[in-house]
């Protein structure tokens, strides 16, 4: 019998003929790791899944890898559904992929966790880039849905606790594909009209899917971006979302933000009544010290009794002028002793008191002591005074000293 | 803004001012009495918008123009 000649092109296509006709092979779950992966300009996925026995190429065409929830990786380990096939081209068979999940954690944790640190790396939770929330905001914005439960909660304790403000909704979709575009572009829109001067972006309680609108990039950035300072309000208290990472504030619930995002009116009150008491009290306290210093002053001397002040001061001139007498008697009593003194030295060296000694003065009739013999003629008249009185002599002779 | 609102703003800083000038106890008792009834006055002004507020509420809606539109939004509390 002779052996049939088949042609490159029909084995492949027995083989796959074969291979679709396998119902295991037609849908098949397997669980390996990633390797190997490669994503072409023309959106399909192309990898390797590997255990420690073996390999397995996998191809992911555009139109599935689009709903991926997560980035795959390698090293990923995941489990990937679809059916085994031939590509003829390579005559190989592989994995037409039409669905992923990471093995072990769900591929939301997976796409949570990517994100989360993506963003934290490019610093969009950086606690420096978050801003002040107003005191007082004058318009509050809320982005969520209007048909929710949220909405309502949070009006209702806006209302209660600062109905001051204005509240602007915003209404969006808040789960489904439309939601991140929805919630990005209010936030966008409300920024660009400056239509709040705070917001309050949110929704209420749900599965991890319903608040996966919230673990979005584009909210996360465009709540980055935002101007006007935002406060996030998904879930209830455990659902901790990309954007409350974001925002400049987390609430735990959106009722929860309402709180946060005002001054409850009962604080107010008790405020003010703080201000009117703290100002009276140092209004109180400044009028007292005033009054003190007032009474200080009335009861000074020269206030209080004018005429006896006087009287006194007058006392105190008298004093000093007697001061100053008895102090000008005593400067010349000191004078006078010191006069005496000197008149007694004087005195002691007077001329006359020379005389008494024994010596004597001579003089000519003009006064004029003698002091040499050329000062006189024989026969002229002197006085001669001695110590108790005066001589009056004729010069008989003129004897000059030899020297 | 909603003007009723930044006026409460407003008057609430005014008021932290003056009371801050008054503690530090640096201005003259005549300049302090004007203060406190300045203050005062501000004291009431501010209870009065809490007593009359009303929280508004409105609906924003994009028009056709592209600039925002304000609608009426009735909550089932108010």
């Amino acid at each position: 019998m002779e052996q049939q000649v088949l042609s490159i092109t029909q084995v492949n296509e027995y083989i796959r003929t074969r291979l679709d006709a396998d119902p295991l092979l037609g849908s098949i779950a397997v669980r390996g790791e990633i390797s190997n992966y490669k994503m072409y300009p023309s959106g399909h996925h192309y990898f390797t899944l590997k255990d420690e026995g073996g390999a397995l190429k996998c191809v992911m065409f555009k139109g599935s890898a689009v709903r991926l929830r997560f980035r795959p990786e390698n090293g990923m380990k995941v489990i990937a559904w679809g059916k085994i096939s031939v590509f003829p081209r390579d005559g190989a068979y592989q994995l037409y992929c039409s669905a992923m999940s990471v093995d072990g954690v769900g591929d939301l944790h997976a796409a949570f966790e990517q994100l989360k640190a993506k963003l934290a790396g490019e610093g969009l939770f950086d606690p420096a880039h978050k801003k002040p929330l107003p005191k007082y905001p004058g318009v509050i914005g809320i982005i969520t849905s209007s048909a929710g439960a949220a909405v309502h909660d949070m009006l209702r304790i806006l209302r209660k606790r600062y109905p001051l403000t204005k509240v602007r909704l915003f209404p969006v979709r808040v789960q489904g594909v439309e939601a991140p575009p929805e919630i990005v572009g209010a936030i966008r829109y409300a920024n660009r009209y400056k239509l709040a001067d705070l917001l309050i972006v949110g929704r209420g309680g749900g599965s991890i899917e319903d608040l996966w609108a919230f673990n979005d990039e584009r909210v996360a950035r465009a709540i980055y971006d935002s101007e006007i300072p935002v406060i996030s309000a998904v879930g209830h208290e455990p659902d901790v979302t990309i954007s409350d990472y974001v925002a400049d504030l987390r609430a735990a619930t959106p009722s929860n933000a309402a709180e946060l995002a005002v001054v409850d009116q009962d604080a107010l009150r008790q405020i003010l009544d703080g201000y009117s008491a703290s100002m009276a009290t140092t209004l109180a306290r400044q009028i007292k010290s005033g009054r003190q210093h007032l009474k200080a002053i009335s009861e000074s001397p020269a206030l209080r009794s004018p005429t006896g002040y006087l009287e006194q001061r007058r006392q105190n001139i008298l004093l000093l002028k007697n001061r100053l007498v008895s102090a000008q008697m005593q400067g010349v009593e000191r004078k006078r002793r010191s006069y005496v003194a000197l008149t007694a030295k004087l005195d002691a060296m007077s001329p006359l008191k020379v005389l008494t000694r024994g010596y004597a003065m001579a003089q000519k009739k003009d006064g004029t002591v003698l002091r040499s013999v050329s000062q006189v003629d024989i026969a002229d008249e002197i006085a001669i005074t001695v110590g108790d009185g005066q001589v009056s002599a004729m010069v008989t002779n003129v004897k000059e000293k030899q020297l | 803004m909603n003007e009723k609102n930044a006026t409460f703003e407003e008057n609430m800083q005014r008021l932290e001012q003056i009371v801050r000038a008054m503690e530090r106890g640096d201005v003259a008792l005549d300049e302090s009495l004007k203060l406190f009834q300045e203050g005062t006055d501000l004291v009431h002004k501010c209870g009065k918008l809490l007593d009359e507020a009303q929280l508004q509420i409105e609906k924003v809606v994009k028009g056709t123009d592209g600039n925002p539109t304000f609608e009426e939004f009735q909550d089932e509390n108010g």
